[in-house]
C-alpha cells in the first residue's frame, strides 16, 4: 500500500514552506463509499495530504536526521467540500522548529479559493527511539524525488535542492548551503 | 518590556490557542491539567506558542521537570521522595508545591502547574515593568 496523500510539489523553500498538489479522482476506490452517488475526499486525508506537505518540509530541513511524527492539530477549519476533478494546493508554512518538533501553519486551495487551514505540531522522537525506524532514509529521499522536491526545491541560500547521497543505508550531504539557524545554538 | 498583565495576556491568548478553552476559563489559579485539560502533546504545543510570543527558547524540562518524574532516584512507589521534591523545589522556583508535598502523588503532579506559575515562570525569562 502507498500512502500518499499529495501528488507533487510545486514549491518547495527549505526551512520555510511547500506548496503541493492533490488531484482528486474517481480511480481512488474509497471514494465509491464515501459517499456512495456523492464522492467527496474525506477531510481526514486532506489533512493527511498537508501533514505530508509539511512533514516532508520540517523533515528535509532537519536532513532526514530527526523521527517527525504528526502529533497535534490545533484546529482545522474546512470550508466546503472537494470532489473528483478537482485539484487542491496545499500551502505549508513552518511557523516553528526546534530539536523537540515542529509547529506548521497550512491552507488549502480549490483553485482560487480557500478550502481549508490549519495548524499541525510534529514532535521529533526522542533518544528512546533511536533503534526502531519508522521511514528509512532511502525510502525518505524516495518520496521527496518522486514528488518531485528536487526538481524544484531550493536550498535556504536560495541555491538548488540537491539530492543526498544514499550509500548503505546512510544518507551522504553535500553541503552546498549555510549551516540551518538552529545549530549554532547547540 | 511588558508589564505582567502583558504577559499574563499573552499566556493566555498561547492557551486559548493551543487548548482550545475560551478565555474567561483561563485563570490565575485554573490548573493546566484539571481545569484546562491540557495533555502531554500539548506542553509541546504551549512551549512553542510561548518562545514565539515572548522571543524566547525554553528548553526541554524548564518548565514542567519530567525527568524528575521519571527518575528512579526521585520517585518511590509511585510518590516523589524528598530528593525528589527537593530537586522540584529548586527546578520550579515559580510554582507552589505545598499541596503536592502533602501526598506527593507522581500522577497527581500534572495538576500542579497553574496559570499564575507559567506567569512567574515567564517573568524569570523576561524583564517585566509592574
Amino acid at each position: 500500500m502507498r500512502w500518499y496523500w499529495i501528488d507533487r510539489f510545486l514549491e518547495f523553500e527549505s526551512g520555510r514552506y511547500a506548496k503541493a498538489v492533490k488531484n482528486i479522482s474517481l480511480a481512488e476506490d474509497h471514494l465509491h463509499d464515501h459517499f456512495f452517488g456523492y464522492p467527496v475526499i474525506p477531510k481526514s486525508l486532506v489533512v493527511e495530504g498537508i501533514a505530508q506537505t509539511g512533514g516532508l518540509l520540517v523533515c528535509e530541513y532537519n536532513r532526514l536526521a530527526e523521527k517527525v511524527v504528526l502529533a497535534k492539530i490545533p484546529f482545522a477549519r474546512f470550508y466546503g467540500e472537494a470532489l473528483p476533478g478537482d485539484t487542491l494546493t496545499y500551502t505549508a508554512t513552518i511557523e516553528f522548529v526546534n530539536k523537540d518538533g515542529a509547529m506548521i501553519s497550512a491552507t488549502s486551495h480549490k483553485g482560487g479559493e480557500l478550502h481549508a487551514e490549519m495548524e499541525v505540531v510534529f514532535a521529533h522522537l526522542s533518544e528512546d527511539y533511536a533503534e526502531k525506524t519508522l521511514i528509512d532514509p532511502a525510502t525518505m529521499v524516495h518520496m521527496l524525488r518522486i514528488l518531485k522536491a528536487y526538481d524544484v526545491g531550493r536550498a535556504a541560500d536560495g541555491s538548488p535542492l540537491v539530492e543526498p547521497c544514499v550509500s548503505d543505508g546512510r544518507l551522504r550531504f553535500e553541503d552546498l548551503s549555510p549551516a540551518r539557524p538552529d545549530s549554532s545554538e547547540e | 518590556m511588558p508589564t505582567k498583565e502583558e504577559v499574563f495576556e499573552k499566556v493566555r491568548d498561547a492557551l486559548v490557542e493551543a487548548l482550545g478553552v475560551d478565555e474567561e476559563e483561563v485563570t490565575p489559579e485554573a490548573t493546566l491539567v484539571g481545569d484546562l485539560g491540557a495533555e502531554s502533546i500539548d506542553f509541546l504545543d504551549i512551549v512553542f506558542r510561548l518562545e514565539k510570543a515572548f522571543d524566547i527558547k525554553i528548553p526541554r524540562g524548564e518548565l514542567f521537570p519530567e525527568d524528575v518524574l521519571t527518575n528512579a532516584d526521585y520517585v518511590a512507589d509511585g510518590k516523589v521522595t524528598e530528593m525528589g521534591l527537593a530537586e522540584l523545589r529548586k527546578r520550579m522556583p515559580f510554582a507552589n508545591l505545598d499541596e503536592f508535598e502533602k501526598n506527593p502523588v507522581v500522577q497527581d503532579f500534572g495538576n500542579v502547574l497553574t496559570v499564575a506559575d507559567m506567569c512567574r515562570f515567564l517573568e524569570t525569562k523576561v524583564e517585566v515593568t509592574d
